[in-house]
């Protein structure tokens, strides 16, 4: 752990916020495109000729 | 009679921005983009918390500014993106503008509140606040505002090609907001720190505390064009699902 002075909660603080904003935009990103290809595929499976008979 | 219209070959700028080709090739660039951003984070926070000194005035207080100033570039930088964008969907009408900037909106709302936090966080201990109503925060606050607008109109909307146009013309409104930014230190009384990297004679800082700043402003460059591009994919993926669901919905049933 470096030394961080007397204002050590505000450093901690900025960096801690910024990593869990960081982690919470990248998982909802990542887990939305899963989602959308997902159902994408799902409809591609119902429109195919097979499928529908 | 023969048609004497021809069809114009496409070229290389026309296969790279058509939203197949895009998914093809922006597939192709994940991994290697996220392992060079990877890499640029281990290496910029180790520079910013352990191989970097304490400023002479701001004590240990600086190694902030290693993450407030990326995201207060990124806030602006991935509006001016959506400004070309803008341009894009208004005058050529490309479909990959349109997706362009609505990926980018969100992206560019959360860079822009971490600027916000992690500036008030570096305020108190370095001003004895956390907020002041000066040019330069209080324009950062309507850029974030803007973006939270944008986002809502394109919600609003189930027309999307309507959404895109109203969306471009307040996106060119809002960037007049991005200069404001950029010369409120110098235009107004502030607290803020005016321009110290980017100014004409170069930086202003020692090369240990410059090293650091670079190495982290381009970890999250490179974190906002990953984020960006899978935003992207999944934008074109979800026109798809419209357009199959509304086909579906006018096919015969059995």
């Amino acid at each position: 752990m470096p030394a961080l002075g007397p204002h050590a909660a505000f450093i901690i603080a900025a960096y801690v916020g910024v990593a869990l904003v960081t982690f919470v935009l990248i998982a909802a990103v990542v887990l939305n495109g899963r989602a959308k290809r997902r159902r994408l595929r799902e409809l591609e499976k119902l429109r195919r000729p097979e499928a529908r008979q | 009679m023969a048609s004497t219209e021809t069809v114009r070959p496409m070229r290389w700028y026309d296969r790279l921005g058509h939203p197949g080709a895009f998914l093809s090739w922006s597939g192709r660039l994940i991994w290697p983009l996220a392992g060079v951003t990877v890499l640029l984070f281990v290496w910029g926070l180790w520079l910013a918390l352990y191989g970097s000194p304490e400023d002479y005035q701001m004590g240990a207080t600086v190694r902030i500014m290693y993450i407030h100033v990326p995201n207060a570039w990124l806030s602006q930088f991935v509006y001016g993106i959506m400004t070309v964008a803008a341009i894009g969907t208004l005058v050529w009408r490309h479909p990959m503008a349109d997706v362009t900037m609505k990926a980018a909106a969100p992206l560019g709302a959360v860079f822009t509140l971490m600027a916000l936090f992690t500036g008030s966080l570096w305020g108190r201990p370095t001003w004895g606040t956390f907020w002041e109503w000066d040019g330069r925060l209080t324009s950062t606050l309507i850029l974030f505002f803007i973006y939270l607008g944008l986002i809502a109109l394109w919600a609003a909307f189930d027309d999307k090609l309507r959404a895109a146009r109203l969306v471009a013309v307040l996106t060119l409104v809002g960037a007049i907001n991005i200069p404001i930014i950029k010369f409120s230190v110098d235009w107004w009384n502030t607290l803020h720190q005016p321009a110290s990297v980017f100014v004409a004679g170069g930086p202003k800082m020692p090369m240990n505390i410059l090293m650091p700043l670079f190495v982290m402003l381009f970890a999250f460059t490179f974190l906002f064009l990953l984020l960006q591009i899978l935003a992207m994919r999944s934008e074109i993926v979800t026109r798809r699902i419209d357009a199959l669901q509304r086909k579906m919905a006018m096919e015969p049933r059995a």
